[in-house]
């Protein structure tokens, strides 16, 4: 149980830089999740906070010591890697005894601490099995067990469930965010799926281009990102973002769809003609019988309880909409409305959400 | 029913013929051993009349006896016993000390970051190019001036290097996954402890399979023991058979017959012990 700081860690791989600064401050017994698309850089954070790899700057700081030149095993962390890494030729009792083995615990303790945490995951039954014996949940789980056996200060979870089958994954997922509140270790959690990042952080950290685009919580990343990447990265299927520019001194956008439609929030800073982009989640899309916009229709993907529909607005931009059930006269176009509640506005050259004044 | 009739006996022939091929290539392969082994068997006179006998003699016993215990005794006189322990010594130390070697090669080159890490794995690789044979006078010399002649160290340092067995290592060790290097890490285990708990124990089946390649290999060894040995102390099995046979009239066949069985055994031995061994490794793949 320990306080982690990440202070502007930067790191170049040669030429390549791949993390640009980042800043990162966790509280005792949170979990954070860092997410972003394959190579912004979140599994290299998490391997420079383990000691697996060096930063070219900036500081890790455990509980307010600086770890940054210290070796993986002083630094009391454990890490669950996505392929669990346990050692094939070694029994679950082995392979989670052996970082305790390594630190030269009598053997007494090792067989209880072992022992309790195998209880805890409930594989107990299997500590005699070699791990080829085991099914990918159960190796997930004697992964787990092995680093909630060394009592760490620092959990570190590398994209863990991504070897799983759909159906194991959301039971493990919940599993391990029970676990992990339980014992109270604080957590850095990576992955890429960003219902794992949803459901399990306390907060995340969204990351792009080796930058963290926002640290929120998960429900703030939701209905306030901070810019178009977030925006577009959390959700499913993905936020529309509408060109737009601003009118009426501020207090509207006009669409390059047509209308020129008021901020339900209030006006944004900027003159006249500032290029924004609107952003829209296709749930917010409301079907709208006479007065609304024209959407062209190209496809429907019905899921069941609800229809995505893809099609092209007037200006040719193109616009998913979310809609209950399956509507009927859903070929051909339909009438939507884009309500202005649940705009999130951002500027058009930085992408950065731009707030009412 | 009149075409399966000449369809089964079609088959029949098929088999006939099969079966005819693979008896002729088993005489054809086992036939020397089988005259080699009724030969050690028969006593010195009946050989010596250029009888071949296909049949066992009386003098098996005797015969092994005397090749045990005082060899031939009309050229060399040299004890089986003796150059067999020889040849044991120098096959176990330089199939164990080629393993170890290679193990600690592959090792580095593959697990650590270290200058001119490249250079050296093109410097064991390229080593490939240079057979025994070709640096056998400067081998020789060396030898010769660290006082090695007539010794064990000079039959086995020179052959003991291998980049053979590094490169198969290195080609194992680089199928073990960066997460178990890295887990150990975190683990708190160092280079040692890593490669004494976790790569040893998975090289075990690739271990079994050299050690039985190069038993075989240091038991048959005949260029080198015949440079570096003059003394009978440290003679081998192999260089003893060749020195058995003097003159055509002045050879005990019967003695060099049993001994060559004798000499045929351990490898053979090594090969079924440590098939047993790397079977069940195969088939109890831990990856």
């Amino acid at each position: 149980m320990a306080r982690l700081r990440i202070e502007n860690v930067r790191k170049s791989f040669g030429a390549t830089q791949v993390l640009h600064g980042i800043d990162l401050s966790v509280e005792d017994g949170e979990m954070i999740v860092i997410v972003g698309a394959s190579g912004c850089g979140k599994s290299t954070l998490l391997r420079i906070v383990a000691g697996l790899e060096a930063p070219t700057s900036g500081a890790v700081l455990i509980d307010g010591r600086d770890v940054t030149a210290l070796e993986p095993p002083d630094r009391d962390v454990a890490m669950v890697f996505q392929n669990y890494a346990l050692y094939p030729h070694m029994s679950v009792f082995e392979n989670m005894a052996y970082g305790l083995r390594i630190r030269r615990l009598p053997k007494e303790e090792i067989r209880r601490r072992v022992g309790e945490t195998a209880e805890l995951l409930g594989i107990s039954s299997l500590l005699d099995r070699r791990p080829r014996q085991l099914s990918g949940g159960q190796r997930q789980r004697v992964a787990m067990g092995r680093a909630i056996v060394r009592e760490p200060k620092l959990f570190l979870f590398d994209e863990p469930l991504s070897n799983l089958d759909a159906k194991l994954r959301v039971q493990m997922r919940a599993e391990i965010r029970r676990l992990q509140k339980r014992l109270g270790v604080t957590s850095l959690f990576v992955t890429h799926d960003q219902t794992e990042a949803m459901t399990l952080g306390d907060r995340l950290v969204v990351m792009h281009q080796g930058h963290a685009a926002q640290v929120a919580t998960p429900m703030e990343v939701w209905s306030r990102p901070a810019d178009t990447y977030v925006g577009g990265f959390i959700g499913s299927p993905a936020m529309n973002l509408l060109e737009a520019r601003l009118a009426e001194g501020g207090a509207a956008a006009a669409l390059k769809a047509g209308p020129v439609l008021r901020f339900a929030d209030g006006p944004r800073p900027g003159p006249a003609g500032r290029p924004i982009l609107i952003g829209i989640r296709p749930e917010h899309v409301r079907r709208d019988g006479m007065a609304g916009l024209e959407l062209a229709l190209d496809l429907a993907e019905p899921l069941g309880s609800e229809t995505v529909l893809h099609g092209r607005l007037p200006g040719g931009e193109a616009l998913t909409a979310k809609l209950a059930g399956f509507p009927q006269g859903t070929s051909g176009s339909i009438r939507i409305a884009l309500p202005p509640e649940e705009w999130h506005v951002f500027d058009a050259e930085t992408g950065r959400r731009l707030d009412p004044l | 029913m009149a075409t399966a009739l000449a369809a089964s006996r079609r088959r029949r022939r098929a088999t006939a013929i099969t079966h005819a091929i693979l008896i002729l290539g088993v005489i054809l392969f086992a036939l020397p051993l089988w005259i080699v082994l009724m030969g050690s068997t028969h006593d010195a006179a009946t050989i010596g009349r250029g009888e071949v006998p296909l049949l066992p003699g009386a003098h098996a016993v005797e015969n092994y006896a005397a090749a045990w215990t005082e060899g031939a005794a009309r050229t060399t006189g040299v004890p089986v016993a003796l150059m067999m322990w020889n040849s044991f010594v120098m096959a176990v130390l330089i199939a164990v000390g080629k393993i170890a070697i290679s193990l600690l090669s592959a090792y580095a080159v593959v697990f650590f970051r270290f200058p001119f890490r490249m250079a050296a794995f093109w410097a064991i690789f390229i080593t490939l190019m240079l057979p025994v044979e070709v640096r056998i006078f400067p081998t020789f010399k060396v030898v010769s001036d660290l006082g090695m002649v007539d010794t064990y160290a000079g039959l086995i340092v020179p052959l003991v290097a291998s980049a053979t067995a590094t490169l198969l290592f290195r080609q194992f060790f680089l199928t073990i996954p960066d997460e178990f290097v890295e887990a150990a890490k975190i683990d708190g285990a160092g280079p040692l402890r890593f490669f004494w708990d976790v790569v040893l124990p998975l090289s075990r089946t690739n271990m079994a399979a050299l050690f039985v390649i190069l038993f075989v290999y240091g038991w048959n060894q005949y260029l080198w023991p015949l440079l570096v040995t003059t003394s009978t102390e440290v003679e081998t099995v192999v260089i003893g058979i060749v020195k058995m046979i003097g003159s055509e009239s002045n050879t005990d066949w019967n003695i060099v017959m049993a001994t060559a069985v004798l000499a045929l055994l351990p490898p053979v031995a090594v090969v079924l012990l440590m098939q047993r061994w790397f079977v069940k490794g195969l088939t109890d793949t831990e990856k």
